[in-house]
């Protein structure tokens, strides 16, 4: 009977924790499917000035048709480049690094593995002021490249950090096992290697594309207009006229940008706790 | 760090052994090489994209050098530092800074303790409740500041009306969250709360999954009661991973920017230190003041890193062996 009733009063206990994560989600979809009217207009809303009582998708037409085109599909395009090239050459540098330091002995080891730490806690605003200064220089402020640099600091450490504790984790006897059984290194290293490395290698992509994907400080303050990535965008919206708020854009073009990177949640919710916490806690 | 341990016992013996000693120092020599090979580009991308503009900084910041006249610039050793520490706008940054770091970082240990501890005994929906709570993590920081904003300000907000029916009509729901500093702070604090919990609690779920289940329950046959067993016996035992979580979530508050800049801007005294070196390096353009503040923000991290790992005796490597 006990353990019954500390299951019951578990799953109540977890009500709240899924609201208190949920709501804020919920709202900003609720306020992006407002009206102008229903958003300056309380009558307009249910449940406390929550949920719109008639939905409008006006504020979705506003950003991918209509007056704030201009500013939110180009942004949504230098987001998805500069993130996906950053994280390519932060993975691809990030594996090579993981795979010698997880079978390879070799001298300053752990000093990689510090540096990686270290880096990865530097306040990112203290590049900015450097890189504002050299970028003007060098003609790549306001570029896509001049974001991509930087987006590198923030994957490539993480990703060494991530890889070389999955890398620890895997079985590399199987590949001299297969060796011996008669497979030669180049098959060894595909039936017998890259499936046991891949996991960990698309874990670490994924939350090395996150992290470039949440920047806001080096974006907001290392490009103008025309190289602009989603967050430095959502806050240069502005309204129809100078009279009205851009409340309903914003929040349509958060929900544009927060639906791809739930569903890499929800499917690959496992994988990605392991890659967070893994060579963090086992110590 | 067997391995290392063997090679050089390896090294050792076979220095007596001269035959053994050819095969065994190639054999290491190439691993070495190789290992180089591999590891180094990464290294060296790491350095060049990070050190080197730290140390470009350290430069900037001995000149007294503004983007808009840069005939003028000029080599003041260490007037930016002088001026920067004796300004009491840089102080109220700091200040800010702190209490946001202190005051989210104890919320965020007692909340997340909570969510690990059910997510880790959780039968029913187990999967969906792990699932859920990842959520906040993936959301964009600016995503999750404009939320709170709109969810907290007085016309488009819902929060002033909920509190307004949950309190009988006692709260007035014309309240301005944004018109002062606290009830601002509070705000900015609740949306950094909501965004980074989830990784609090996933790095303390993985430290309660290595408790051994056996000395609770003999705690439990002993007559200890559950507060008493939480306090004895799981979270000692789970230390390392408290400390952990504690070092990570403190370095990464400290340098907070995304969730004030979104909901204030710097107005009603929310100003953090971040958002100081930005305002002076772009909107001022005075890089060497900016490139000074930057160098004191990165000092204040390396104390506060320094502090922690020795105040936990963590090696923040340890799991990485």
């Amino acid at each position: 009977m006990e353990t019954n009733k500390t299951k019951w009063g578990l799953a109540g206990a977890s009500v709240p924790i899924m609201l208190w994560t949920l709501i804020p989600i919920v709202w900003i979809v609720a306020t992006s499917l407002k009206s102008t009217t229903a958003l300056a207009d309380q009558q307009q809303n249910v449940f406390g000035n929550f949920w719109p009582k008639s939905i409008s998708w006006d504020n979705y037409s506003l950003i991918f048709t209509g007056g704030a085109k201009d500013l939110f599909v180009p942004a949504l395009w230098h987001s998805i480049v500069v993130c996906l090239v950053a994280t390519l050459i932060s993975v691809v540098l990030a594996t090579f690094c993981a795979y010698a330091i997880a079978r390879l002995d070799f001298p300053g080891k752990k000093a990689i593995l510090i540096t990686a730490l270290t880096v990865s806690f530097f306040p990112v605003i203290a590049m900015v002021t450097p890189l504002f200064n050299l970028w003007r220089i060098l003609h790549l402020f306001d570029t896509l490249p001049g974001l991509i640099i930087p987006y590198i600091t923030l994957t490539l450490p993480l990703s060494i950090w991530i890889l070389s504790a999955f890398f620890q984790q895997i079985p590399w006897e199987m590949e001299q096992a297969a060796q011996v059984d008669g497979a030669s290194s180049w098959q060894a290293f595909v039936k017998v290697v890259a499936p046991l490395a891949a996991p960990g290698v698309f874990t670490t992509a994924i939350i090395a594309f996150f992290t470039a994907w949440n920047d806001f400080v080096f974006s907001s303050n290392l490009t103008a207009a025309r190289a602009q990535t989603v967050p430095a965008a959502l806050n240069s919206f502005t309204g129809a006229s100078q009279f009205t708020q851009p409340t309903g854009a914003i929040c349509a073009a958060a929900v544009v940008v927060t639906i791809p990177v739930v569903i890499l949640v929800l499917l690959f919710q496992r994988r990605i706790v392991a890659g967070l916490t893994s060579g963090a806690v086992k110590g | 760090m067997s391995t290392v341990a063997e090679t050089t016992t390896g090294e050792r013996s076979s220095a007596r052994r001269s035959e053994k000693k050819a095969g065994l120092s190639d054999r290491t020599r190439g691993e070495r090489r190789l290992g180089w090979k591999l590891a180094g580009p990464a290294f060296i991308v790491m350095l060049l994209v990070t050190f080197y503009p730290i140390a470009y900084a350290l430069y900037l910041s001995l000149f007294n050098y503004r983007l808009t006249d840069p005939a003028a610039r000029k080599f003041v050793w260490f007037q930016n530092y002088i001026t920067s520490l004796s300004d009491p706008l840089f102080w109220k940054a700091t200040g800010i800074t702190a209490f946001i770091t202190i005051v989210t970082l104890i919320v965020e240990l007692i909340f997340g303790m909570a969510i690990a501890m059910v997510m880790n005994k959780i039968v029913l929906p187990r999967k969906t409740l792990r699932t859920v709570v990842l959520i906040p993590y993936s959301i964009i920081t600016v995503v999750s500041a404009f939320s709170w904003l709109y969810a907290f300000k007085f016309d488009t907000g819902f929060f002033n009306h909920w509190l307004h029916f949950l309190s009988f009509g006692a709260f007035d729901p014309t309240y301005n969250w944004f018109g002062g500093t606290w009830s601002s702070l509070t705000i900015i604090c609740l949306s950094e709360i909501w965004k980074t919990t989830p990784f609090m609690s996933l790095l303390l779920l993985a430290g309660l999954a290595q408790v051994d289940r056996s000395m609770e329950e003999a705690a439990e046959v002993d007559g200890a009661s559950w507060w008493q067993r939480q306090v004895k016996v799981v979270f000692p035992s789970m230390k390392a991973a408290i400390m952990v979580a504690v070092v990570f979530r403190a370095l990464d508050a400290f340098r907070i920017y995304d969730n004030p800049f979104i909901m204030t801007g710097g107005a009603n005294n929310t100003n953090t230190l971040s958002m100081l070196v930005g305002q002076t390096t772009v909107s001022q353009a005075e890089i060497g003041m900016g490139s000074a503040l930057a160098v004191l923000l990165f000092v204040f991290v390396l104390i506060i890193a320094a502090g922690l790992v020795r105040l936990f005796k963590v090696d923040l490597t340890g799991g990485n062996k």
